[in-house]
């Protein structure tokens, strides 16, 4: 067993256990988007941040990834943090302004608005990626994947183009976050000819 | 190349100890006469795209016409950069070492009858001291070259590097072979800790210490280990690490043959930025010509060890520079960066342990292992040991690489080596460490450059670009450029840099259209402390250096965007308006016929003018005007 | 036709089929044919077992490769720091006025293709331009345009 510290509680944590995982076992608070049991974890979102604290010394780490270690003293909500959590939200709420989810959590920051200019009003997917992990490592057919690089990237189906590969078991519906998937399956997936019914996922 | 001293044939010439290298390179040394003349013309890519191909085809027509019989006939040699590539092309006619400049086919007649002939430089071509105008004959007396320390780079502009035995005349595989036959790995790892090397990528992490954690790590998980030599120079505007592959391709592959014989590997990689095809043909020939001598590949010089490479292209991924991202770009995926919670020397290319350095770091080990770390702390400052290769680009006269000791005050490189700004007014600011860097301000002329004071300063060493800005240079341009650089550079994978960077520039963009409010100024802070806690890779967390730099020692510049609507460098379009001095312009109408606008007007031969309403401040005038006629403000 | 098919085989044939070559493949690929088809990311993906959607995200990613046709001529302006301070900017803005195509894209004609670059190591040579791999130093728009007419005509 490890033992280390959240917020000034004693914790214990089995090796090979991330910050996450025990802060949630103990019933921390901590918000994250791109991270779910079912597929490897990526650490692309950085709103699962705490700070690490020795000392004079601190430092940033995501807790989705962040291996427990012995001693540690962890903190999950300080000024640092929720400067990084709010910015992050702030420009989720332009770059997806219609995904539910993302308003309401960056409400619990005290964020109504942006400063940003919103491009895009229908969008609703802020590239967490789960889509495309359930996809490859749980369905095992990676019939999606990101696209592009930088602001540019997407998800999608190779060429932009619905493809046969898809078998619409709707996982990437179900773990995705926000809606956006559900609104996108018909552009990834492509019935073929012979089928007369898609199998669908219970 | 179209080397003609390679009078030594090397098939079937595989050695098999340190002795037998010694007896080839002596026979090599032996088959050479040092009074023979010897045209040695550099071929680095300054003096390539300057036209030296074209001189020494004229050479060689020269050398036809003029009948010049045996005894004086040159061989003539392609090398790597001299350095001097504002300079270029660049002629040295040996033995008598004459260094001629911006040497042009025409002038080839000259130097085969005055020099090859008769033995007299051509004094035309010679450089000339700028500040007494005297002609000066030979490299080693410039300025330029003698104020620096070449040690890394002492082979470049003297070997041919597609020819192995220039590079074992001039010493090289001595460190391999005596690493081999004297020296156990072990010891080797202590040597390299000893002359406490600091890498040359850019974070300038001990070598040693890497190379340690690295056998820790085959402690525990076990062999294999990977060497890895990152050649992705993604640095915009630096080329030391091509110029080092290009030019003396030998001494990063002996440096990675030694680092595999430290740490048992016997497979290494090296990842070369796709924009340098020569550098990867001439790490090509250099591997094939290592291999046939038995210094690469199996049963190194009969010793048991055996250690092969591979070359991967790079894609065109500045993010691939970055080590997680550098090792899942070998594997054959999209270069995103993995979290790095546990070290790279523990999981790194296919999940083992591996150790990944720089170009210019590699090069460096066989030079601590031939002469020694006690040699290697006397060179440089007691932090930061041994020299530095910089490219020094931007406003000043003699841009080119450059090498000199860690320590060395900044404006020793900018002022007497670079020789300063053209036109004689002291810097404005000089940018180190690229777009991870920042902006040093000529009040801090006097700064060390060494790994540590560039980062108390604000900066960083990065790998080695060096890049002065005068007063024409605006810091809200060159903070917007680097983030857009960055921003396109992005892997997109972390939310903090891919959206972070693109509204960082956004709030930069209102800047310099004159829109910005200190409230600005403030998020654009907070902001960047927000990428720099929260983003996954360092692309992203140093990101914001560059801004933040210039927003501390240039902070009224950005008031003055702000607030009077003015950029004083003269170069955000929307603040600025061009206008034609009517006492200068002399009405030659060449401006009048560039402007895409076909906004200039007047008569010939009388001063013509602007229309400001049409012009769209593309300074093509300003570019055109041979009168300096055409102001900024 | 057929000729070209060959020399696809004969690419695929050059490394081992496994996903740790497919960035070499597509390299080769582009360096023969100027870009990658789709029928090439097929074989591609056949041959190194990778699947089609990360191919193609692989292909995307990385800013050499090439999924479309490109034209005779590809023209580089470097904007890497050397270059951009020397004025960069300005040849690329000219060239979109010249060739009324964003940067990327091909003309009409498939002449010319042109993109942005970031720094190929000729820094001293500012502002430079890379046509057809040939190099042309401190480049002026008065120059480009020299260079431009020139191509235009053969
Ligand atoms: C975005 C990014 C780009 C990088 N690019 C390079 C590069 O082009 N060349 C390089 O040697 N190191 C680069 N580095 C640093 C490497 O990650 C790594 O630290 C270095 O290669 C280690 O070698 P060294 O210890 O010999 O410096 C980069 C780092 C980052 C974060
Ligand atoms: S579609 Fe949903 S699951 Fe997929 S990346 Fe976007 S938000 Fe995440
Ligand atoms: S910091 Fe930027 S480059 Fe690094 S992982 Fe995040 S998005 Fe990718
Ligand atoms: S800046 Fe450009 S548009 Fe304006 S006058 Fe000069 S050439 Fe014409
Ligand atoms: S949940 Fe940890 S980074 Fe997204
Ligand atoms: S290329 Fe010749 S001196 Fe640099
Ligand atoms: S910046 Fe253009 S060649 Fe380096």
């Amino acid at each position: 067993m490890i033992t280390f510290q959240i917020d000034n509680h004693t914790v214990q944590a089995k090796a090979g256990w991330t910050v996450l995982e025990t802060a949630r076992h103990y019933g921390f608070e901590i918000p994250t988007l791109c991270h779910h049991e079912a597929v490897t974890p990526s650490g692309a979102c950085r709103l699962c941040m705490v700070e690490l604290r020795d000392g004079d010394w601190s430092k940033l780490v995501a807790s989705c990834i962040y291996p427990v270690a012995e001693g540690i003293n962890v903190h999950t909500d300080t000024e640092r943090i929720r400067n990084v959590r709010r910015w992050i939200l702030e420009m989720l709420l332009s770059e997806c302004p219609a995904s539910k989810q993302i308003q309401d959590l960056a409400a619990r920051y005290g964020l109504k608005q942006t400063r940003f200019a919103i491009e895009n009003p229908d969008e609703e997917c802020m590239l967490c990626g789960l889509c495309t992990r359930v996809c490859e490592e749980v369905v095992g057919l990676a019939a999606i994947s990101t696209v592009d690089r930088g602001v540019h990237k997407k998800v999608g189906a190779p060429f932009l183009r619905p493809t046969e590969v898809c078998v619409a078991c709707g996982c990437c519906v179900t773990i995705c976050p926000t809606n956006a998937m559900q609104s996108r399956i018909d552009a990834v997936r492509r019935v073929p000819a012979t089928a007369v019914t898609a199998p669908t996922s219970k | 190349m179209f080397n003609e001293s390679t009078a030594v044939n090397l098939e079937n010439r595989r050695l098999t100890s340190h002795a037998q290298l010694n007896e080839l390179r002596d026979h090599i040394l032996a088959s050479r006469d040092p009074d023979r003349l010897e045209v040695v013309v550099c071929h680095g890519t300054g003096c390539f795209a300057n036209g030296s191909p074209k001189v020494v085809e004229a050479l060689k027509s020269a050398l036809d016409e003029k009948g010049v019989d045996a005894k004086v006939m040159p061989g003539i040699k392609a090398t790597g950069c001299h350095g001097f590539c504002s300079r270029g092309p660049l002629v040295i006619v040996k033995p008598h070492g004459y260094f001629y400049q911006k040497v042009a086919p025409k002038d080839a007649e000259e130097i085969v009858e005055q020099t090859l002939i008769e033995g007299k430089p051509v004094e035309r071509l010679l450089y000339k001291d700028p500040k007494t105008g005297d002609p000066i004959l030979t490299e080693e007396e410039i300025p330029f070259y003698n104020l620096q320390e070449r040690v890394v780079l002492h082979n470049i502009g003297k070997i041919d590097p597609t020819d192995i035995t220039d590079t074992i005349a001039a010493g090289g595989y001595q460190a391999l072979a005596k690493a081999i036959s004297t020296m156990t790995p072990e010891q080797v790892v202590a040597e390299i800790e000893k002359s406490k090397l600091r890498g040359r990528g850019g974070a300038g992490f001990p070598t040693g210490r890497k190379w340690r954690s690295a056998l820790a790590a085959i402690e525990k998980k076990g062999r294999p280990v990977y060497v890895v030599v990152n050649g992705d120079e993604g640095d915009p505007g630096a080329f030391m690490d091509r110029t080092i592959m290009e030019g003396d391709p030998h001494a990063v592959l002996e440096g990675l043959i030694l680092g595999a014989y430290a740490l048992g590997a016997e497979h290494g990689y090296l990842y070369v930025r796709s924009e340098y095809p020569l550098a990867i043909r001439h790490l090509e020939i250099a591997m094939a010509q290592a291999r046939e001598l038995g210094l690469l590949g199996e049963n190194i010089l009969d010793s048991g060890f055996s250690f092969d490479a591979r070359i991967n292209r790079g894609a065109g991924a500045f993010v691939c520079g970055e080590s997680t991202a550098l090792f899942t770009s070998i594997e054959g995926k999209p270069g995103n960066p993995r979290p790095k919670y546990v070290r790279s020397v523990e999981e790194g290319l296919w999940g083992r342990p591996t150790v990944l350095n720089n170009v210019e770091t590699w090069a460096n080990v066989p030079l601590i292992i031939d002469k020694g770390a006690d040699w290697y702390t006397g060179v440089g400052v007691s932090h930061s040991t041994g020299t530095k290769v910089f490219s020094l680009v931007g406003k000043v006269n003699n841009v080119g690489l450059v090498e000199v000791p860690m320590g060395i005050p900044l404006d020793k490189i900018i002022e007497e080596i670079g020789g300063g700004v053209p036109g004689g007014q002291p810097f404005k600011a000089v940018q180190t460490g690229g777009p991870s860097g920042g902006c040093i301000p000529y009040s801090l002329k006097d700064t060390p450059v060494d790994f540590d004071s560039l980062t108390e300063v604000g900066s960083m060493m990065g790998s080695g670009g060096m890049i002065v800005m005068d007063d024409r240079d605006c810091v809200v341009d060159v903070g917007r450029y680097f983030l857009r650089f960055l921003e396109e550079e992005s892997c997109g994978k972390c939310i903090p840099c891919r959206l972070g960077l693109i509204r960082m520039r956004g709030i930069l963009d209102d800047f310099s259209a004159g829109k910005g409010t200190q409230q600005d100024i403030e998020d654009l802070m907070s902001l960047s402390q927000a990428i720099q806690d929260g983003a996954l890779c360092a692309l992203g967390t140093s990101a914001p250096n560059p801004v933040l730099t210039t927003l501390r020692y240039f902070k009224d510049e950005y008031i003055a965007h702000i607030e009077a609507h003015k950029c004083p460098a003269g170069v955000c379009k929307d603040l600025i308006t061009y206008t034609i001095d009517p006492d200068k312009c002399t009405g030659c109408r060449s401006c009048a016929r560039q402007c895409p606008q076909g906004c200039i007007r007047g008569e010939k031969k009388k001063p013509h003018v602007i229309d400001t309403e049409q012009c769209i401040r593309c300074g093509i005038c300003m570019e055109t005007c041979k009168f300096d006629a055409v102001y900024v403000e | 036709m057929t000729t070209q098919e060959a020399s696809i085989d004969e690419i695929l044939e050059r490394y081992p089929g496994s996903p740790e070559y497919l960035i070499f493949l597509l390299q080769d690929v582009q360096k023969s044919y100027g870009y990658i088809s789709p029928d090439s990311m097929q074989l591609i993906c056949d041959r190194t077992g990778v699947p089609e959607s990360q191919v193609y995200s692989v292909a995307t990613f990385y800013q050499s490769f090439r999924l479309e046709p490109q034209g005779e001529h590809d023209i580089k302006v470097c904007l890497g720091t050397a270059c951009h301070l020397k004025g960069g900017q300005r040849i690329m803005d000219e060239l979109k006025r010249r060739l009324q195509v964003e940067p990327g894209e091909t003309t009409p004609d498939m002449k010319f293709t042109y993109t942005s670059v970031n720094c190929v190591g000729a820094c001293a040579l500012a502002p430079v331009v890379v046509i057809d791999d040939e190099y042309y130093p401190s480049t002026t728009v008065k120059k480009l345009e020299k260079q431009i007419k020139a191509l235009s005509q053969d």
